[in-house]
């Protein structure tokens, strides 16, 4: 069964339409990447799926739950708050800019959503986050706040808290993108080992070859639609699509300036 | 007459201009957080209204405003009697001190960075669990300079309550200062008035190192 549906997402900023009919599935267990040029619709279509934007028109079905009853007047309904809870609490979200809260220590950061949101007990609830930072090579972190760990270590806490409220997906915008290129490595890292323990991911990436190396599926985005999709191997090997193949060679054009 | 007799005569007065100033803090800080809440609330009759009111409360003087409080009733809407003057005194100051705190709120709230919204809902805090664990603590960091500088202001503001005959220290330091001809009262007066301002400075100080364990 398909833990994400995407059907017709639309999404217009008022005449603007920055999203025109994308329509993909997740399967569990699954990593899906996606790339495309800046200004592609990436974001804002991980916003919407996360209710961080409201849809304007499609649907989107987390783990057989539909955040979107129908439409009106052009717009779309959505399910009861209950509902939307349900879904809320089965997604992850990690951001670009970490968003850690500054003046929770960073074990703190972790357990509030499951003490407050979850009601899971403290004691618990520290237990599970000892766990994640050990998992994350931060356990002797926990103490400090966030001002006083670098970005990789920040982002692997932010990583730590969506994971401490047990998603059953997670999406990812970005997650290298704010840190120095030598702070990205520790971050792919752990993406790769949650993609090793199964965990299913949808990854919004600038990383050609991470995404090549840890992805089941590869979606190549521009101007707010899906222009291909495919395995790594084919995407990047042998695109189809001549925006895709425009897009890579640029991509593997910087990449080796970078590398000299 | 010697300071032995001054002194009592002086603390009376200081006791009524903390009076003003603790109740003033009491209501004008919840009310200037709803203040500021109208201000950013997506009606925009709300919005104008509110705006009217920061502006008048911002653009006259407190002690027109306090006037105003106290001599309306009869004058302007034929009360049969004046509010008591103490408690005009506390209305006046607490709606004008809400217009200037709701400003330095919303500044506040307006710099805890958009992405603490998102995450806050995202991890599935609602609204009034943002804003007590998110947003609230954040807020309280960055308004505190400009909320100690109003209290100082404040402390002296309370001898405008002398315009409506309330006795508070000012008062009763210029009625000592006139009786006595001599100066003295009035320089005692503003002892008070520093050595206060001095204590409130020393706790904002504390206030602000306590929390400057994150940035
Ligand atoms: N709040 C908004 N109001 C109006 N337009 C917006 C808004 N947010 C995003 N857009 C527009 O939507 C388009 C897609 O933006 P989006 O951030 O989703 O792109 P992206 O693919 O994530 O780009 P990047 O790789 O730079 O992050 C852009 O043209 C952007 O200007
Ligand atoms: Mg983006």
């Amino acid at each position: 069964m398909a833990m994400l549906e995407v059907r017709n997402l639309r999404k217009c900023y008022d005449d603007l339409e920055v999203i025109s009919d994308i329509s993909f599935d997740v399967n569990e267990g699954e990593v899906l990447s996606v790339i495309g040029p800046s200004g592609s619709g990436k974001s804002t279509m991980l916003r919407c799926i996360n209710q961080l934007e409201r849809i304007t028109s499609g649907s989107v079905c987390v783990c057989g739950e539909n955040m979107i009853t129908g439409e009106k007047n052009g717009e779309a309904v959505y399910a009861s708050a209950d509902v939307l809870k349900k879904i809320r609490r089965n997604v992850g979200l990690v951001f670009q800019n970490f968003n850690l809260f500054p003046h929770f220590s960073v074990l703190r950061n972790i357990t509030e959503a499951p003490v407050s949101v979850l009601k899971i007990s403290k004691e618990q609830a520290e237990a599970k986050a000892m766990e994640l930072l050990g998992k994350m090579g931060l356990a002797d972190k926990a103490k400090s706040y966030p001002c006083e760990l670098s970005g990789g270590q920040q982002q692997r806490v932010s990583i730590a808290r969506a994971l401490a409220l047990s998603p059953q997906m997670l999406f990812f915008d970005e997650p290298t993108s704010a840190l120095d290129p030598e702070l990205t490595g520790e971050i792919l890292a752990v993406i790769k080992e949650l993609a090793a323990e199964k965990m299913t991911m949808v990854i919004v990436t600038h990383e050609m070859a991470f995404a090549r190396d840890v992805s089941d599926r590869v979606i190549f985005m521009d101007g707010g639609v899906i222009v291909e999709e495919g395995v790594p191997s084919e995407l990047f090997g042998n695109p189809k699509n001549e925006r895709t193949k425009q897009f890579l060679k640029r991509y593997s054009e910087n990449t080796f300036k970078g590398d000299k | 007459m010697d300071l032995t007799k001054l002194l009592p005569i002086l603390a009376e007065g200081f006791l009524v201009s903390i009076k003003i100033f603790a109740l003033t803090l009491l209501f004008s800080i919840p009310l200037g957080f709803v203040v500021s809440a109208l201000k950013m609330c997506k009606i925009p009759p709300v919005r104008w209204i509110i705006n009217a009111y920061i502006l008048i409360m911002r653009g006259t003087p407190l002690i027109l405003q306090i006037m105003f409080i106290y001599f309306a009733p009869t004058m302007l809407f034929k009360a049969d009697a004046p509010p008591d003057r103490f408690w005009a005194v506390i209305v006046a100051f607490s709606i004008n001190y809400a217009a200037y705190f709701a400003e330095i709120f919303r500044g506040g709230i307006q710099a805890v960075p958009k992405g603490q919204f998102e995450a806050a809902q995202i991890l599935g805090f609602n609204k009034m669990q943002t804003f007590f664990k998110i947003t609230l603590p954040q807020v309280i960091k960055t308004v505190l300079p400009s909320i100690g500088n109003e209290v100082i202001t404040l402390v002296k503001d309370t001898s405008l309550a002398q315009v409506i005959a309330v006795s508070e220290l000012f008062a009763l330091a210029k009625k000592q200062a006139s009786t006595q001809f001599s100066v003295m009262p009035l320089f005692v007066a503003g002892v008070f008035y520093f050595v206060f301002n001095w204590l409130v400075t020393l706790l904002f100080d504390l206030g602000e190192k306590k929390l400057s364990y994150y940035k």
